[in-house]
């Protein structure tokens, strides 16, 4: 018996090491493929950043860092300075901001912390739905129905409540810096209030409850719990904010006037440096036009990769803070 | 005294993560058709070293062995060796029941079979009904086969698991803490399923309820701090340990 | 009024003013709806869905080349960001420690805060100035580019949600590590994958900079990749910036179909995570 218990354990192993030794081979080819599709994200940025360099080269050679400085717009002369179109962008952000972070703050910490589902719900889907907007239908809706409602109405009302202010002085257009703020505001108002919903909503219920047990009223428990727990978050957000309203192109070359001029006046025309590419660039005709541009294009993409890191940076300290936040690390 | 044939045997068989040594030279046989034991407290390295028997361990972060594993005399971490042929022949049901949730009661036990493709519709269908009856959920499910199978409840989700296992008749089965979420009726009928899964399968279970170690095995090792203690013949085991920790766990001294 | 009333007070009041920051916030999108349906509504006809422009001044003719130009641009661009986009997502799910997957991550988030207008200027750099000419494929390249990193988040964050018990319990029957990531792993995380992607082709939808200077538009009805085509939101900025009080209209009409199709594909978008059985959830 102790023999056949040999022989078949013999056997069986031959049998077993025959059935081990088949192979599957797909894994590397699915490695490579994935790895393909990764690099890429790196690769096309990369490309991104170099061509866009060596497109505005011409402009660079001439105009140097100064490009950014000098206000000169001449395409006829070749002389091409983006300083007001600089500062159109960074005043239409800011003044963007001021107007729709209020808003957005107030409607993200109602949302989290008092609305009760019947209103949260519809509410969120209203928000989502303006995010879903397109730029151009802002534009559209901005050109043919919010100017000419500032233009006969909002503006001459701030005019003469606020003329002393130089910025509320001047002949009103229409289409101008202050329109384009006002449009842009409502555009990014979705936006902010979604990334502060989140970060409020990462904020662990225990602050809540902690400061309630002390006596604080829903307001007060928001104040000095809450918010500041949520504070870099929320810095994040609006940070985030800033950069798409600093990209931002069709809407706002819809409603800024097109123009290479600053004043100090809110209701005239302007120009931003994505309005202005978008404007210009099929009408250039010569090298050192597409030039300008494209080196407008650059430094338009430096500025908000610069800003948008920043920004991620704030919201992913928040995240790592909180303990059962939403972040994945 | 016949001395059974092991089916799994390890030789001096390490088990690491990166540097830190979980198993510590494990030289064990598990004999074919019974049901074979793994006790000790918690973090004694039993799941680990279980886990090295299908080569899962390896797909821990850091996981490596030093040592051998033979499955009938052969290694299976020789240099030819498929881990996937590996699997396929070494079976494991784990401690949370995991059917997989985009496939039907009956996709879920043949999924094991379809990858080694071209079986005819017939044989699957015969192969599902031979699973499920074995794993005591056929009366259970038969009406439902076509139905999600995360609509079950936690002790038919397991035996779902089990009946998954089984299908593509491995040779050996590894259970790691399988009653652990279960509750005590679950937990039975589990049980009582391995005295007839052990006349075709070779099993190995861990689990930190000496009891049910007693009740379901032929053989129990006791693990301790990453080694093993003490093996032998579960009521030997149970009644007359040799080695003083053994004794110490037994009683319920520590762990 | 004592301590704790004013308290009380203060609180109430600033719920109250929360409340009209709601209302003000909801304003914008009753109001642009209600412009869209009342200036757009009118013009539509099937005369609208089905014929080109005519020419400049006359009255008549329709979008039907900017409707099919959008479904062709955005179409190519899908066929390539997509796949691309989930292959990207299941890498850093796969492997998420290695440095190939935290480097694409922080640039897949540079990516998408890239203005679309600048992306625009690439794909004219790299693929309309070499060439010469305009064209649709030109357009796609520039969609493509700002899908592919919303599509590969949208993946990664959702094969991270499901449970590694089942990839275990895959391996552990032998599954092969590809099929395990295919048809069990990225199987399950599919409804919530589908959502997202159909999320980011109604973005890339309603992108107009990209195309303005790759796609460029085209008054005809042409299904030509390597020549100019027309899209929807091209359609809107020509015709709302355009001289006559017609082409006014029509781009409200034009605007209303857009924003049809953005929302239509929104809402399929939260339809495809409602029904399907077994999606992961808890």
């Amino acid at each position: 018996m102790e023999m056949t218990d040999a022989a078949t354990s013999l056997s069986r192993r031959a049998a077993t090491v025959r059935l081990l030794t088949g192979g599957v081979r797909g894994d590397q080819l699915f490695r490579v493929v994935l790895t393909a599709c990764a690099l890429s994200i790196p690769v096309l940025l990369i490309a991104l950043a170099v061509m866009l360099t060596r497109g505005a080269s011409l402009a660079i050679g001439k105009f140097g860092l100064g490009f950014a400085a000098t206000s000169a717009w001449d395409p006829v002369a070749g002389q091409f300075g983006a300083w007001p179109m600089i500062l159109g962008t960074l005043l239409t952000s800011l003044l963007a901001l001021l107007i729709a972070v209020p808003l957005s703050l107030g409607v993200a910490i109602y949302l989290t912390e008092f609305a009760p589902d019947v209103i949260r719900k519809p509410v969120a889907m209203v928000i989502e739905l303006l995010a879903a907007i397109p730029s151009v239908v802002y534009g559209l809706w901005g050109m043919f129905v919010l100017i000419p409602l500032l233009q006969h109405a909002v503006f001459p009302l701030l005019r003469s409540l606020l003329g002393f202010l130089p910025f509320f002085r001047g002949a009103i257009y229409g289409p101008s810096v202050l329109a384009a703020s006002i449009i842009l505001a409502i555009m990014i108002m979705p936006f902010i209030m979604a990334v502060s919903r989140e970060v409020l909503l990462a904020v662990p219920g225990s602050q809540r409850e902690a400061a309630m047990a002390l006596g604080a009223t829903r307001w007060e428990a928001v104040r000095t719990a809450i918010v500041p727990y949520a504070r870099s978050g929320i810095i994040g957000a609006i940070i985030l904010g800033l950069g798409r309203a600093l990209g931002e192109t069709m809407a706002v070359t819809m409603l800024i006037g097109n123009r290479h001029e600053i004043t100090a006046s809110l209701f005239a025309p302007g120009y931003t440096m994505a309005a202005a590419i978008a404007n210009e660039f099929n009408e250039a005709a010569t090298p050192m036009h597409y030039a300008a541009l494209t080196y407008v294009a650059l430094l338009l993409f430096v500025i908000t990769m610069l800003i948008n890191a920043g920004a991620r940076l704030l919201i992913w300290r928040v995240g790592r803070g909180s303990q059962g936040g939403g972040a994945s690390t | 005294m016949v001395e059974a044939v092991a089916r799994v045997q390890t030789e001096k068989l390490t088990a690491l993560y990166g540097k830190f040594t979980a198993v510590k030279d494990v030289t064990l046989g598990f004999a074919a058709n019974q049901v074979h034991a793994l006790i000790g407290p918690s973090g004694c390295g039993k799941s680990t070293f279980l886990r090295t028997i299908n080569r899962m361990h390896e797909m821990s972060i850091g996981g490596w062995i030093t040592g051998s594993v033979l499955l009938d005399g052969a290694d299976i971490y020789g240099p030819d060796v498929s881990v996937i042929q590996v699997r396929r022949q070494v079976g494991m049901v784990f401690q949370k029941p995991t059917p997989f949730p985009t496939k039907s009661i009956y996709d879920n036990v043949a999924a094991g079979l379809v990858l080694e493709g071209g079986r005819a519709r017939a044989e699957l269908d015969e192969v599902v009904e031979r699973s499920l009856r074995r794993a005591a959920l056929w009366d259970e499910v038969k009406d439902r086969l076509r139905t999600s199978a995360i609509a079950l409840s936690g002790g038919q989700q397991q035996r779902l698991c089990l009946a998954r296992t089984i299908a593509p008749e491995p040779e050996v089965i590894l259970l790691d803490e399988p009653t652990a979420s279960l509750d005590p009726q679950g937990t039975q009928r589990i049980e009582e399923l391995m005295f007839e899964l052990k006349r075709d399968f070779t099993i190995v279970i861990v689990t930190h309820n000496m009891q049910q170690a007693a009740r379901v095995s032929d053989t129990t090792t006791f693990f301790y701090l990453g080694a093993m203690i003490e093996h032998g013949p579960t009521r030997q085991m149970f009644t007359t340990p040799t080695n003083e920790q053994t004794e110490a766990y037994i009683t319920g001294r520590f762990g | 009024m004592n301590r704790r009333d004013r308290r009380r007070f203060k609180s109430n009041a600033m719920v109250a003013l929360m409340i009209v920051a709601v209302v003000i916030a909801v304003l914008p999108l009753l109001f642009i709806l209600g412009s869209l349906l009342v200036h757009g509504a009118s013009s539509m006809s099937l005369a609208f869905f089905t014929r080109v422009p005519v020419p400049a001044g006359e009255t008549g003719g329709g979008v039907v080349h900017a409707i099919v130009g959008t479904l062709v641009i955005v179409g190519i661009a899908s066929l390539i960001g997509v796949p691309v986009g989930i292959g990207a997502g299941i890498y850093c799910a796969e492997y998420p420690g290695s440095r190939m997957a935290v480097v694409t991550r922080f640039l897949s988030d540079v990516m998408n805060g890239t203005p679309s207008i600048v992306v625009g200027v690439f794909a004219w750099t790299l693929i309309v100035a070499p060439s010469h000419h305009y064209s649709a494929v030109a357009g796609s390249a520039a969609l493509a580019m700002l899908m592919i990193p919303m599509v590969m988040r949208t993946t990664e964050e959702l094969l991270k949600l499901v449970p590694n018990s089942l990839r275990e319990a895959a391996l552990a029957l032998g599954y092969a590590r590809w099929r395990t990531t295919l048809s069990i792993m990225l199987r399950t995380a599919l409804p919530g994958i589908v959502t997202g992607t159909l999320l980011a082709v109604a973005r890339i939808a309603g992108e107009t900079a990209p195309l303005l200077f790759t796609a460029l538009g085209n008054q005809y009805l042409s299904f030509k990749p390597n020549a100019p085509m027309a899209a929807l939101p091209l359609v809107v900025f020509s015709y709302a910036t355009g001289p006559y009080e017609e082409w006014h209209r029509f781009a409200w009409a034009a605007a209303l179909v857009l924003i049809i199709v953005v929302l239509v594909l929104s809402v399929a978008a939260r339809l495809a995570t409602r029904q399907r059985f077994g999606a992961a959830r808890g």
